[in-house]
């Protein structure tokens, strides 16, 4: 969990104003949103995208792909729109830190 | 803003001196992650999408947290993707996972049933005697039926001449058989409830199922849909595509027609009567008969209210309760997906409670319903939800969200992976 921590608070640095306001699990929390199909913490299984231990830079990009229409997809262009960039940046920094599932 | 309970000090003092109370005494055994003293023990009702997901996510983001998981059943059985066991491209096997990964995490699985709850001396009483105590109690209830208004329905269901089929399990084998025995050339109708009810699409993912089914085995067999509401109530353009496109001359939809009665296989309506060899009724639908009886329905006399930024009950403190038996925010489903996504809020403002920290102010949810219309080809409506501070509710995000262009097979291997990611992530598989 400490890790976690350190990955959140890394995360939560591009956004700065809005710091002070903010839930100290607000990563992890949003990252939770996407589990039921990315799997806990990012481990997903069969078809699903695993997102642990994903560069967050490339997370950022894909969600960013998806929401312009970059990215052919199924379902995402749809779900990325609802989340702020500020959001996919703390979602994206944590998974970063995950450890993809063995 | 701050949301800290005021009672949450004087109970950690409390809580060195032994929580379960009663015959039980499982509170003080369950197991805690590292050293120093629990934060508190938290009980969960109901080991679907929604408790399942609570136990777990206390665990996970706990730390040192007792959580008691009080379930009736040995096992979980999944309605997503129980309409594929109807249409027999999936088995009972499939559907049905255990709850050791959740004992594995150190979660306390009791299989039994709460016959009652004590909100104000924060303890709960098990059928056979015993008490369990809690310092805060997660209900994942589900839904009941409300049988009163259709005539003869609920003494056919109690006979096992009708099954609803409408919660996994004994129901989904049940009706199976029933759609095997079936002589070909006979008519499956289905009768759906007036919204809201438990997962909108789900009516009409079954009828293409059955009709897949028919279409195989049965060729000359029919389905009925019989819709209490003026119109398809999910995903409808896609359904309406998938009966034209797939079980033309099988599937006849008929809106507007609320069962009034049952007579045998016989469905009374409005203005007629039809006659089916085998018929299904989804009856309306309230929270579970546990919220009830606990006093928590405060919406329509039908549904819990909850404070969204913790998934407490509106109308008892300290009970958060969970999925389908909340009243739902604006454009909220009734989902397991959803139910997932409440326990997550929920299990991260106990945590703060218990530590009597401030809870998050600025949740999210989001819901992503797969529906079958073929034995490989499916369809999805997402959404998002964002909490508002000024409304103190969620409300979906404008552009976000959607549904499919059109059925087809990647959904169909993602609806599966779904599903199995969805139950690793709520059962800790």
């Amino acid at each position: 969990m400490k890790r976690l921590g350190v990955a959140a608070a890394a995360a939560m640095a591009f956004v700065a104003p809005l710091a002070m306001a903010q839930d100290a699990h607000l990563a992890r929390n949003l990252a939770a949103t996407c589990a039921n199909c990315h799997g806990t913490d990012g481990a997903a299984r069969g078809d699903m995208k695993p997102l642990a231990g994903v560069a967050a830079d490339k997370i950022i990009a894909m969600i960013d792909d998806y929401k312009s229409g970059n990215m052919p997809a199924t379902i995402m262009h749809q779900i990325s729109k609802g989340y702020t960039d500020e959001q996919i940046r703390l979602v994206a920094g944590y998974f970063a830190a995950q450890q993809p599932r063995k | 803003m701050s949301f800290e309970s005021h009672t949450d000090l004087s109970r950690r003092r409390l809580l060195g001196a032994g929580m379960a109370l009663g015959g039980l005494a499982l509170a003080g055994c369950a197991s805690t992650a590292g050293s120093g003293p629990s934060i508190g023990h938290v009980v969960v009702v109901g080991g679907g999408f929604g408790g399942s997901t609570a136990a777990r996510y206390l665990k996970l983001w706990g730390g040192n947290i007792d959580v008691t998981l009080v379930e009736r059943s040995a096992s979980f059985v999944s309605c997503p993707i129980s309409n594929l066991v109807l249409g027999g491209h999936k088995q009972m096997a499939d559907i049905t996972r255990g709850y050791d990964g959740l004992r594995a995490v150190g979660v306390k699985v009791v299989q039994g049933e709460v016959t009652a709850i004590d909100a104000a001396a924060k303890k709960v009483r098990m059928a056979g005697g015993g008490e369990l105590a809690y310092d805060r109690l997660v209900l994942s209830p589900g839904i009941d039926f409300m049988l009163d208004g259709i005539g003869g329905l609920a003494a056919a269901i109690d006979s096992g001449r009708i099954a609803h089929g409408w919660k996994a399990g004994p129901q989904t084998v049940a009706l199976r058989r029933q759609l095997e025995a079936m002589p070909d050339g006979g008519v499956f109708a289905m009768a759906i409830p007036k919204a809201p009810y438990r997962c909108p699409p789900g009516p009409y993912e079954r009828a293409c199922m059955v009709a897949s089914y028919f279409k195989v085995a049965k060729p000359r067999a029919k389905v009925l849909v019989l819709d209490g509401n003026p119109e398809i109530t999910s995903k409808k353009g896609l359904f309406e595509k998938a009966f034209k496109d797939h079980y033309a001359g099988i599937i006849e939809y008929r809106p507007n027609n609320e069962l009034k009665a049952v007579d045998g296989n016989t469905a009374k309506l409005e203005f007629d009567d039809v006659k089916a060899d085998v018929l299904n009724v989804i009856p309306p639908q309230r929270a579970g008969d546990l919220a009830r009886s606990a006093g928590l329905l405060n919406m329509n006399n039908r549904w819990v209210g909850v404070n969204w930024l913790t998934m407490e009950s509106t109308a008892a403190a300290g009970i958060h309760v969970l999925g389908d038996a909340t009243f739902p925010a604006p454009a909220m489903p009734k989902s397991g997906h959803m139910a997932n996504q409440h326990a997550k809020v929920a299990a991260a403002a106990i945590i703060q409670l218990l530590k009597g920290e401030a809870v998050n102010a600025t949740p999210v949810v989001m819901n992503t319903c797969y529906s079958f219309v073929t034995a490989r080809d499916a369809v999805h409506v997402a959404s998002v939800h964002q909490f508002d501070a000024t409304d103190k509710t969620f409300k979906t995000v404008p552009g976000s969200g959607g549904v499919s262009a059109a059925a087809n097979q990647v959904e169909g291997r993602y609806a599966l992976s779904w599903a199995h990611n969805i139950w690793a992530d709520m059962l800790a598989l």
